[in-house]
């Protein structure tokens, strides 16, 4: 294939999720409908003196994992990120109509590019337990791969016998929408047909403390698990922390019609930029102006006008910055008040799943397209003053709605002052 | 003195019963079956049992684990067939 003068259309033909309100499409769906809460109360978070002891972890049993890994894969492993994310995979390959068998021929025109933060922070703490105590050896032949960041993207590979490019990219809370977004340039230049793109977040206080130290995290709501995370609240208290993975078959349109594989939605383009921690954006915080413009430029890229889209789906993690992204939606798009379109945070029953949440977010948005609704946003009656004055409370649905749904766009952004948006369209020929 | 006895009855176990041991530590790494349901003292750990040799780290703590003793690299340089795993394990526990 030559990389020059192409401009393949791209689509979604599989989904794969381990959420902490659901692991499985079917459950999944069914729980962002319902407006079903994955958090709960974590002792070992009290225990450990945590401000916030609420979280979402998603509900993996034994058996599961067997069907999943191998007694010998199994061994020696703690590593949830790279559990979730294995399981998320094979799904969505699965789902997109493909059989997983260790032997298959190797199939050089499918990759994956499927991202995290840290990966096996669990097993990176029984390694430097060990070495601490001059037992380095002990560590054995797991601990590398299950602790190198790219681990995911590594076990992934071997069991789906990808040939195009496998690895792993790491960009904060962006990491799961700008793996999308990579995988999206890579098969729209006719780099390869077929892309898994992704991310995983382990289940940890490990992966959680700083942001606990940095007093984000959600702290009020200790003994109400449920209505801890508050996306777009007055009584929003910070982030609840949330794991898990999310997992998408991005196809070449052509290599979809030819499989005759089930389309989801189609990918109409999008951006990744970054505010470089100028005009107000830091490490921590972001340039507002960047914002806009990542979300403007998705819009140049898909070549669609702003009022063409029918539904946000945010990256709202219920901090104080949430009416800052708001009023950048309302700018980039230059539509507020009742022309603003439905927006809604799936953090509100998951959590913020960081390195795992755009992908999570976007398999979510994805199935609202397929199945034509909009999924609520629970806990957020009290809509924030600063929010209520710039778009319509009724933008802000608190029940599903079923609606005709055409373009959906969505954005996530990251620590490091980085942004992603992502423009899905309902499709047709 | 308990543990010096058992000590002692260990140092007596036969090569048969080393391998049977052996044999339970390999099975989860295996993936020949064939092979290793017609193991014997030639069959070799990543030729014939198709262990991955990354594995064999893993296989080296575990036999350190059930025979009390330690493996230096020289001699985890050696262990490539039951054969000797089995001379390396006597070897140690005479020592």
């Amino acid at each position: 294939m030559s990389s020059t003068q192409v401009n393949n259309r791209v689509v979604i033909t599989g989904l794969g999720v381990v959420a902490p309100n659901g692991v499985g499409l079917e459950e999944f769906s069914k729980s962002i409908k319902y407006g079903t809460s994955g958090i709960t109360f974590h002792q070992n978070l009290k225990d450990k003196g945590f401000s916030c002891c609420i979280g979402g972890i998603p509900k993996i049993s034994e058996e599961k994992k067997l069907e999943y890994l191998t007694p010998l894969q199994l061994r020696g492993f703690n590593s949830t990120s790279i559990l979730y994310g294995c399981i998320a995979g094979i799904d969505a390959w699965k789902d997109a109509g493909f059989s997983v068998d260790e032997n298959s021929s190797l199939d050089y025109d499918s990759g994956l590019i499927f991202g995290t933060g840290t990966s096996g922070i669990e097993k990176f703490r029984e390694a430097i337990y060990k070495i601490d105590d001059q037992k380095v050896r002990r560590l054995g032949s797991t601990s590398v791969v299950q602790t190198m960041a790219s681990g995911i993207s590594a076990y992934l590979g071997g069991i789906l016998g990808f040939g195009n490019q496998v690895t792993t990219n790491s960009s904060a809370c962006t990491t799961g929408t700008e793996a999308l977004l990579l995988g999206f340039d890579r098969i729209k230049n006719g780099k390869t047909k077929r892309m898994l793109v992704g991310s995983s977040s382990d289940s940890s206080l490990y992966t959680w403390g700083g942001f606990d130290a940095m007093r984000v995290m959600s702290y009020k709501y200790n003994e109400t698990p449920e209505k801890g995370s508050r996306p777009m609240s007055e009584t929003a208290s910070g982030f609840v922390p949330g794991s898990g993975a999310g997992a998408l078959v991005l196809e070449s349109l052509e290599s979809a019609i030819e499989r005759k594989a089930a389309i989801y939605a189609e990918v109409l383009g999008g951006n990744i930029n970054s505010g470089g921690q100028r005009n107000g954006g830091t490490l921590t915080a972001p340039n507002a102006e960047a914002v806009q413009k990542c979300i403007t430029d998705a819009l140049l890229d898909a070549e669609i006008s702003s009022s063409e889209i029918d539904a946000i789906n945010g990256h709202l993690t219920a901090t104080s910055k949430d009416s800052l992204e708001i009023e950048n939606w309302t700018k980039a798009l230059q539509r507020n008040g009742a022309d603003f379109p439905y927006i809604n945070s799936l953090k509100s029953m998951v959590g913020h799943c960081l390195a795992a949440s755009g992908a999570i977010e976007s398999v979510a948005s994805v199935l609202q397209i397929k199945e034509q609704f909009i999924f609520p946003n629970i806990n957020c009656e009290d809509v924030h003053s600063e929010i209520s004055e710039l778009i319509s409370t009724d933008k802000i649905p608190t029940k599903m709605i079923q609606k005709e749904l055409n373009i959906i766009a969505k954005a996530s952004f990251g620590f490091g002052d980085v942004n992603a948006c992502v423009i899905f369209k309902k499709y047709s020929k | 003195m308990l543990v010096l006895s058992l000590k002692n009855i260990q140092n007596k176990m036969t090569k048969e019963e080393i391998i049977i041991k052996l044999t339970t530590i390999v099975k989860p790494y295996i993936q020949n079956e064939e092979a290793f349901k017609n193991l014997t003292e030639a069959t070799d750990f990543m030729s014939d049992l198709e262990i991955n040799s990354a594995n064999l780290v893993d296989i080296v703590l575990d036999v350190e684990d059930e025979f009390d003793i330690i493996i230096d690299n020289d001699s985890m340089e050696k262990m490539l067939t039951i054969k000797s795993v089995v001379e390396i394990i006597q070897e140690k526990q005479l020592a």
